[in-house]
């Protein structure tokens, strides 16, 4: 899909939330607060969803999900709205406040919300099934939480595929202390817009025919050789399985605007620009640049790290990155683009509006599309190490893409099985597929480091769970077992229990693993008192991901793949803490 | 010969029920509710007591109550004796002989780091006996069981037990014989419905000649489908000729992905009338650019008896390989041109040379292929 360019659009937009004028919030929440049933709940004609967001603050916060019509550049088709807008309004919260926020379900389906990050009682963190109900059609449901840290985070609906419809939005959380360190503020919610229904998109996944990749090898593309050609077909893999669906069908967004709705953020020359990018989409890992402006990361998935200064990095599905950036004066391109390089997002971050006369940075050219490599199926790189793919070289590897003695005796093998990694090892030192190979400066997960000490703890015990898929058959699990397979049979912790959890990637695709309700310890070589904090963990695709946990809030949780069509074929699972004390509830 | 048939099919149906048995599989998984002896590493002195969490009431009772650790004595154990530290260097050394490392250089692949086992630290099926305890879904207290149970329900199928299906119109084409002869017709399709394990399958296909719009073959299957391999299904069911007669067939065979991403669909059918014929088909896309694909085709059948009435003599009886080149305006729709050879073999083609055929010869394809 040819990137539309911005100038194109009359339908500039631009916005300009100073940080001053978002704190004086409380004027929005009364606004909401006194909002009636609008029209587009009650069926009949629907409205036209608002493209972008507006904020929300104060300690009653009121939501409403509805139907809507949304479109961007030339696609259009249903969304859900949360306020009447996609993405939902900004929750603009203070660390240290009480928060009641009241969701009212206008849509003729169960919805949820979800608090991705936020540590809270486990019966509000919205997922239907494990921590509550769900909310019917037509109720209000009262979520009720004290806000214990800050950062950036986000929510979205833990219903169905809802989430892929429009039904997310930021939360930012400022902290009880005066921050100094920017002087402006902005969020950045990437995402995706597709006029096909969520479950036909799904259907179609399921069906096969690699529906949504229109980035196939060819007879006559691509460097690979006739020899890797035919490894790659005897193995029954594609190495241009990057991602299930596409820009063939998504249009990718930043605040809910497609390239074509031109998104300026606007500066002054000399300031420190805070943006909190947020990764809301159901599918799409994106690489984020602004050409010609480093980026300094000051927080990970809403925690601060020490500061590391990059020019671009990949964002898995439902991570956040806090950067702060000091561009000169003009205009330049913020772009999100698509991992599989299908499509981007495109903004621009500029210091005299195209309103008044400014100039607009010109996005730059989609990238070639990367092809996976011997690595990403949990093989040696011949070709990294020197040597040549071809002759008895490869004798000595293990060449067995399913040998299934090597898992371990939980792991169910059978035809949700295609693969099981030979060889895997850790790659938190990789950037994200197609980053390993660009000149400039990108992150690694090995470049963060907790800013804040954790407190000292041994590894109480050890764990290793696999994550294992069928390409072909569109099967994803964790263990080899659909959570529809697995029904009362969590993955259980003691609270308090500190558990090393090793993620072993028997696929080919990366996969975002997030649990809900608390932040594990990347054990990604930082020393062990600052080992970062996340709360979603990409696992490269052939290697492992470890993490280190202290299972300190009881309840039960979600853990899934953050992948929304992964998760709904199976890919997730419960984790319980236990003793709950019980009738500390409501 | 009725009652042979359907004691072969008897025997046909059982094969299945072997297939999938998998059950084996989930002997391993922890039993709830039963804490684990070893579990407690705290409690056998492992670990210093400040790493240990807190100990509850309750905990004590349930250790009590297993009575596992009463008749152990830790000393004899050699645990006692060993610091921290000392253990952790044991361990240490023991994952390392465990590992291979025998022809590679790790250290110079610049994966430093890669052992990230945590020294001194409990096996996986170590689950502290306060991680079974309280209920069993804790949202049950705060909500109502009932409404849990419901939302509970809805959360697993949810997430894994899609159902779906497509109608997938392989070939819908006209044949035009190039050394003269009718322009005749053929079909082939198959629909399925259902997750990911088991689906319901119906397969057609059939030939014809548009001159008097004959139908000279046409026959419909009805199947049971079960992914027993990553790559391949079982099918077993019923096949029903129309035409040139009407004859009814036990199904039964393997659709899939081959190596080197071959689809292969082959099955033996067993007649009402106790003759065994086998069909072979496979194909490959070839992608010439992202729309248009080349695809080669082959098409082999077989009978284990010579079958007077169709013709057929025993042997291979007939291969048909093709070209088929595909242009995909949608994914869904891609009209095609196309070569195939068709060639009987054998008594087949000798049958057909008696009755003065040509057992052999060229077409030209044009038709379109479909899914939804």
């Amino acid at each position: 899909m040819p990137l539309r360019n911005p100038q194109d659009s009359d339908t500039s937009m631009s916005f300009q939330l100073s940080r001053r004028r978002m704190i004086t919030g409380t004027a929005a929440i009364a606004a909401y607060a006194g909002l009636p049933m609008p029209a587009w709940a009650k069926g009949g004609s629907m409205t036209h969803a608002k493209n972008g967001f507006g904020e929300v603050s104060g300690e009653d916060i009121r939501l409403s999900i509805g139907d809507a019509h949304f479109s961007t550049g030339g696609r259009s088709g249903h969304a859900f709205a949360v306020n009447g807008t996609v993405p939902g309004p900004l929750l603009r919260l203070r660390e240290g406040q009480d928060l009641r926020i009241h969701v009212t379900n206008n849509l003729s389906e169960d919805s949820s919300i979800h608090w991705h990050g936020l540590l809270l009682p486990f019966q509000f963190d919205g997922v239907p099934g494990v921590s509550f109900p769900g909310i019917k059609p037509g109720q209000t449901f009262t979520y009720e939480f004290p806000i214990r840290q800050n950062g950036t985070y986000w929510w979205h609906s833990h219903s169905g595929l809802q989430e892929q419809a429009g039904h997310y939005g930021p939360i930012v959380i400022e902290s009880a202390e005066p921050d100094p360190r920017y002087d402006r503020d902005y969020v950045v919610l990437l995402s995706e817009f597709t006029p096909i229904h969520p479950h036909e998109i799904m259907r179609k996944l399921k069906v096969g025919e690699h529906y949504f990749n229109r980035q196939m090898q060819t007879a006559t593309d691509g460097d690979m050789s006739g020899a890797d050609r035919r490894m790659w077909g005897a193995m029954r893999m594609n190495p241009r399985d990057i991602s299930d669906v596409t820009g063939s069908t998504y249009t990718f967004l930043i605040n809910g605007h497609g390239p074509a709705d031109s998104l300026e953020y606007l500066f002054k020359p000399g300031e420190r620009v805070r943006l909190r990018i947020i990764n809301g989409s159901a599918m799409t890992f994106f690489n984020v640049r602004i050409p010609g402006v480093p980026m300094t990361v000051i927080a990970a998935d809403g925690i601060d790290v020490d500061e590391v200064t990059v020019d671009e990095f990949q964002i898995g599905v439902a991570e956040t990155y806090d950067v702060i950036v000091s561009p000169p004066g003009g205009s330049h391109a913020l772009v999100a683009e698509a991992m599989d390089r299908s499509g981007m997002g495109v903004a621009s971050l500029t210091s005299r509006s195209v309103k008044e006369g400014g100039p607009r940075a010109t996005p730059p050219a989609l990238r070639e599309t990367p092809t996976l490599t011997m690595v990403d199926m949990s093989m040696m790189d011949h070709a990294a190490m020197g040597h040549d793919m071809s002759g008895g070289e490869m004798g000595g590897m293990d060449h067995n893409m399913r040998d299934t003695s090597k898992l371990p005796a939980d792991v169910k093998v059978g035809p949700g099985v295609d693969m099981v990694a030979p060889m895997p090892m850790d790659r938190m030192d990789f950037p994200g597929l197609g980053l390993d190979t660009v000149e400039h400066r990108v992150l690694r997960y090995t470049d963060l480091k907790a800013k804040r000490m954790n407190s000292h703890r041994t590894i109480d015990r050890e764990m290793v769970i696999h994550l294992t898929g069928n390409m072909e058959r569109y099967m994803w699990s964790f263990d080899g077992k659909k959570f529809s397979a697995v029904t009362d049979d969590p993955i259980r912790f003691g609270y308090d229990e500190r558990v090393r959890v090793k993620l072993v990637n028997d696929t080919m695709m990366a996969h975002p693993i997030h649990l809900h309700g608390h932040f594990f310890e990347l054990v990604n070589g930082a020393d062990h008192m600052h080992q970062p904090l996340k709360h979603t963990v990409v696992v490269q695709p052939g290697g492992t991901a470890t993490f280190d946990l202290t299972a300190n809030e009881p309840g039960d949780w979600a853990f899934h793949c953050h992948l929304l069509y992964h998760m709904h074929a199976g890919m997730m699972q419960i984790v319980t803490v236990r003793p709950f004390p019980v009738g500390e509830g409501e | 010969m009725m009652r042979a048939a359907l004691l072969a099919g008897a025997a046909l149906w059982a094969t299945p029920a072997i297939a999938q048995d998998h059950s084996g599989h989930s002997a391993h998984q922890a039993v709830p509710g039963q804490p684990q002896p070893e579990a407690d590493h705290c409690a056998m002195g492992h670990l210093p007591p400040e790493q240990c969490p807190p100990k509850k009431a309750a905990d004590a009772d349930s250790n009590a109550d297993t009575d596992a650790h009463a008749g152990i004595d830790h000393s004899k154990m050699g645990h006692s004796g060993h610091s921290a530290a000392t253990s952790a260097d044991e361990h240490a050394e023991t994952d390392h002989q465990s590992m291979d490392h025998g022809s590679m250089d790790h250290s110079a692949m610049g994966h430093g780091g890669m052992d990230k086992s945590a020294a001194g630290a409990a096996p996986e099926s170590a689950v502290p006996p306060r991680a079974f305890e309280g209920p069993q879904h804790a949202a049950d207290a705060i909500w109502g069981a009932d409404a849990m149970a419901r939302a509970r329900q809805a959360n697993h199928a949810g997430h894994g037990d899609m159902k779906t299906g497509m109608i997938m119109v392989e070939r819908l084409e006209a044949r035009v014989p190039l050394d003269g002869g009718d322009t005749g017709f053929l079909w082939d399709g198959q629909a399925w419905y259902g997750g990911d394990i088991d689906k319901l399958f119906f397969k057609t296909e059939g030939e014809g000649a548009f001159d008097g719009g004959t139908v000279e073959d046409a026959e419909v299957q009805l199947l049971w489908s079960r992914a027993i391999a990553p790559y391949w299904d079982f099918q077993a069911g019923a096949r029903l000729d129309i035409e040139p007669e009407t004859r009814s067939h036990l199904a039964l065979g393997v659709q899939g992905l081959a190596p080197y991403m071959f689809h292969v669909d082959a099955a033996a059918f067993l007649s009402d009338r106790g003759d065994l014929t086998a069909r072979i088909e496979g194909e490959y896309d070839q992608k010439i650019t992202q729309r248009l694909i080349l695809q080669p085709r082959m098409e082999v059948e077989l009978s284990a008896q010579d079958i007077p009435e169709r013709a057929i003599g025993a042997g291979i009886t007939k291969i048909e390989p093709g070209l088929r080149l595909r242009y995909e305006i949608a994914r869904e729709f891609a009209p095609y041109v196309g070569i195939e050879y068709e060639a009987k073999l054998g008594d087949t083609a000798d049958i057909a040379r008696a009755n003065g055929e040509d057992p052999n010869g060229f077409k030209f394809l044009v038709g379109v292929r479909a899914w939804f």
